[in-house]
C-alpha cells in the first residue's frame, strides 16, 4: 500500500455505510433498515428517502429494536439494526444475547457513533463498553472498520455471511488508512506496516495514529509493526502470536474500556503462550470520561500518536 | 434430531379428524391431546427432576389447540418460509412445548426422555439450534412478543400469507420490552399478529396482582391499539374461536383465562407448584387424574 494512493482529508464513516447500504439495498430487496429515531443520527434519511418501506424506526424503544430485527432475520430479511452504540449494545445487551447471538438471528448490529464520539454528552452518551460485552458473546462477529474503505467491507461481508455482525460505525473523523487492495479476511488482522522491533496494535480511531507513531518511533531507529484489529471477533491470535514471538514489544490503544476490550484479548493471548518474554502495555478507558471534545478526550487518555510512542519505548525499556 | 415420519402422519390424521368435527366431539378430541401432553409433561419433569409444570399445565390447552388446528405448519418441512410463525414466549414451559412439538413429528415422541439431560438438545430453555420448530431462543421474558413484531411486519413486507403467534405469560407482562412492542405491533397495524396471554393469576412467587398488578389488563390493551378477546383459556371452542383472524385491522391479544397447574387437583392454583416436582406418589396421582 501507497500513502499516496489515499485521499487526503478526513472521514465520518457513517457517510460511506450510508453509501454502502443504499447501493446493496438496490439490488438485494431483503435488505431493511431498523433504527431507534435514530434516522438523522444512523444516516439513513437517504436509505428512508429510497425505501421507505423497508425502513423501520420502532421508536424510542432499544429492546424492541433488537427483537424486532430478530423477526426479521427469521423470515429471511436482512435488517441493519442501527442505534447510537452505547444504548444498541448497553439497553438490548440480553436481546443480542439471546435473541441475535444465540438464536443464531442474522442480524447485523450497527452501533453508530461508538467509542467517545459523542464527546461532552458525556459517559451516558459514551459507547466504550461495547467490545468489552459483545467479545463475551460467543457466534456474534464483532467488526471495527478503521475508515471508509473498511466501513464498505464489513457492511458487504454482514450481508454475505450466514452469521450476526456487531459493526462500530465511526463518527470521529478519521482519515483513510487502508485501499481496495488491503487484504481484508474475517477474523485477520491487517499488516499495514511491518517492522521488527515493536508491535503496535491499534483498532478504529486507533489506526491512522498507530500509523502515524510508527513515523515518529522510525526516526529514533525503531520499527515498528502496524496491525489493524479491525476484527474483535473472530480474533486474530495467530497475528498476536508472531507478533510476540517476533517483536520485542506489544502496545494495544483502543477507543474503549481496557477492561475485556481488544487490549485484553491481546493480552489473553500473550499470557498462553508457551513461552513468552514480550511485555505489553494496554491504553485505552479505566474510568468515566470527563467532560471533553473527543479529540480532547482522546489526548486526555493518551489515545494519540504520543501515547503510542511512549508505550513502544517504556516496552522497549527505552524510556 | 431425528424427524419421525410416521409421527408426523398421526398428528395430520388427529388434526384432520380434529378439524372435521364439531361441538362436543371436537372438545372431547382435544381433551384427549391435551391430557396426553399432560402426561408427558409429568413423566418429563419427574425424569429430569425439575421443569415448572404449574405454567406447564395452564398453557396446554392454549398450544394444542394452536397445533392441532389453527397453524399452518409442516413439521416435514420445519424451515418453510411461509410457515406461520409460533413462538412461546414464556419459554420456562419448554416441556410443554416439547411434547406438542415431538407429538406434530418435529421430532420422536422418544427424544422427550432425554428432556433437560447432559448433552440433550431438549434444554430447560427451547433452543432453535437444536430443536425443529423452535423459532427463537426465549428464557429471559420479555423477549418474544418484539421478535414477533418483526417477523409480522417481514411477512408484511415480502406479501408473506404468514400469521404470527406469540404466547406469553401473565407475569411475564410486567417485563418493559413487551410494552415497547405491543406499541409498536400498534403502531404499524400487524392485523397478522396474534398474540396469547396465559392469565393464570400466578408468578414464580406470589399472585400477579400482588407482585406488580396488571389489572385492567384487557383496558390497557385496548388502550394501546389492540384488538382485545377473554377468553376462558381451557374452553377449546373459545380458543378457536379466539384465534380467527383480525377483523378490526389492529393486532389481536387473547386473554386466555387460565388454571396454574390445570388438570392435577393439587397442583391447581398453588404458587408452589410454580417449579415444584413431584415425588413419585404425587406422580402416580397427577398421572390418574389425567387419564
Amino acid at each position: 500500500m501507497s500513502v499516496d494512493t489515499l485521499t487526503p482529508g478526513t472521514y465520518d464513516n457513517r457517510t460511506a455505510f450510508a453509501d454502502e447500504l443504499i447501493a446493496l439495498a438496490e439490488n438485494d430487496d431483503r435488505i431493511v433498515a431498523v433504527c431507534n429515531d435514530s434516522v438523522g443520527s444512523s444516516n439513513l434519511v437517504g436509505f428512508r428517502d429510497r425505501f421507505p418501506d423497508r425502513l423501520i424506526n420502532v421508536g424510542i424503544a432499544e429492546q424492541n429494536l433488537v427483537g424486532v430485527g430478530a423477526g426479521l432475520a427469521n423470515r429471511g430479511l436482512i435488517p441493519f439494526v442501527c442505534a447510537a452504540g452505547p444504548f444498541l449494545t448497553g439497553r438490548s445487551l440480553e436481546q443480542v444475547k439471546a435473541d441475535v447471538a444465540y438464536s443464531a438471528h442474522k442480524v447485523i448490529l450497527c452501533g453508530m457513533s461508538p467509542g467517545m464520539a459523542y464527546g461532552e454528552l458525556g459517559p451516558t452518551h459514551h459507547s466504550v463498553e461495547d467490545l468489552s460485552w459483545l467479545r463475551a458473546l460467543p457466534d456474534l462477529d464483532i467488526v471495527v472498520p478503521a475508515d471508509r474503505e473498511q466501513t464498505r467491507r464489513a457492511v458487504r461481508g454482514a450481508v454475505e455471511t450466514p452469521r450476526p455482525t456487531y459493526i462500530r460505525v465511526g463518527r470521529h473523523k478519521v482519515p483513510d488508512t487502508t485501499v481496495e487492495s488491503t487484504p481484508w479476511e474475517r477474523g485477520r488482522m491487517q499488516v499495514l506496516r511491518d517492522g521488527g522491533d515493536v508491535t503496535l496494535i491499534g483498532t478504529g480511531t486507533l489506526v491512522s495514529r498507530a500509523l502515524q507513531a510508527a513515523d515518529a518511533l522510525a526516526d529514533e531507529g525503531i520499527r515498528a509493526r502496524v496491525l489493524n484489529a479491525s476484527w474483535i471477533a473472530p480474533f486474530d491470535e495467530d497475528a498476536v502470536a508472531r507478533a510476540a514471538a517476533e517483536t520485542g514489544g506489544i502496545v494495544v490503544a483502543e477507543e474503549a474500556n481496557i477492561a475485556g476490550g481488544l487490549g485484553a484479548a491481546v493480552a489473553s493471548v500473550v499470557a498462553q503462550l508457551p513461552t513468552n518474554r514480550v511485555r505489553v502495555r494496554l491504553l485505552g478507558l479505566r474510568e468515566f470520561a470527563p467532560t471533553g471534545s473527543t479529540d480532547f478526550l482522546l489526548e486526555h487518555f493518551g489515545l494519540t500518536a504520543a501515547g503510542y510512542v511512549r508505550a513502544a519505548r517504556e516496552v522497549l525499556g527505552r524510556a | 434430531m431425528d424427524k419421525d415420519v410416521s409421527q408426523i402422519g398421526r398428528w395430520q390424521e388427529e388434526r384432520d379428524r380434529i378439524r372435521a368435527a364439531e361441538g362436543p366431539q371436537r372438545d372431547s378430541l382435544l381433551h384427549e391431546r391435551a391430557q396426553w401432553t399432560r402426561r408427558s409433561i409429568v413423566t418429563m419433569i419427574q425424569k429430569a427432576k425439575a421443569g415448572h409444570i404449574g405454567g406447564d399445565f395452564s398453557v396446554t390447552d392454549i398450544l394444542t389447540v394452536l397445533f392441532n388446528d389453527v397453524l399452518r405448519i409442516d413439521p416435514a418441512d420445519p424451515a418453510w418460509a411461509e410457515r406461520d410463525r409460533f413462538i412461546l414466549s414464556k419459554g420456562h414451559c419448554a416441556a410443554a412445548l416439547y411434547s406438542t412439538l415431538a407429538w406434530c413429528g418435529f421430532f420422536s415422541p422418544s427424544e422427550l426422555d432425554t428432556f433437560m439431560a447432559p448433552l440433550s438438545p431438549l434444554n430447560g430453555h427451547p433452543n432453535r439450534r437444536k430443536v425443529p420448530g423452535v423459532e427463537t431462543n426465549t428464557g429471559p421474558l420479555g423477549h418474544g412478543l418484539p421478535i414477533g413484531v418483526g417477523a409480522a411486519i417481514a411477512a408484511r413486507l415480502t406479501h408473506g400469507p404468514e400469521r404470527v403467534f406469540v404466547v406469553l405469560g401473565d407475569g411475564e407482562m410486567q417485563e418493559g420490552s413487551n410494552w415497547e412492542a405491543l406499541m409498536s405491533a400498534a403502531h404499524y397495524r400487524l392485523d397478522n399478529l396474534t398474540i396469547t396471554i396465559d392469565r393464570n393469576r400466578l408468578q414464580q412467587g406470589a399472585g400477579t396482582e400482588e407482585t406488580n398488578s396488571l389489572d385492567p389488563l384487557p383496558e390497557k390493551l385496548d388502550a394501546f391499539g389492540w384488538e382485545v378477546r377473554e377468553i376462558d383459556g381451557h374452553d377449546y371452542a373459545a380458543l378457536i374461536q379466539a384465534y380467527r383472524p383480525s377483523m378490526s385491522g389492529r393486532p389481536v391479544a387473547v386473554i386466555a383465562n387460565t388454571v396454574k397447574g390445570k388438570g392435577v387437583s393439587f397442583i391447581e392454583n398453588r404458587v408452589e407448584w410454580h417449579h415444584k416436582v413431584p415425588d413419585a406418589a404425587q406422580v402416580e396421582l397427577a398421572l390418574e387424574e389425567l387419564a
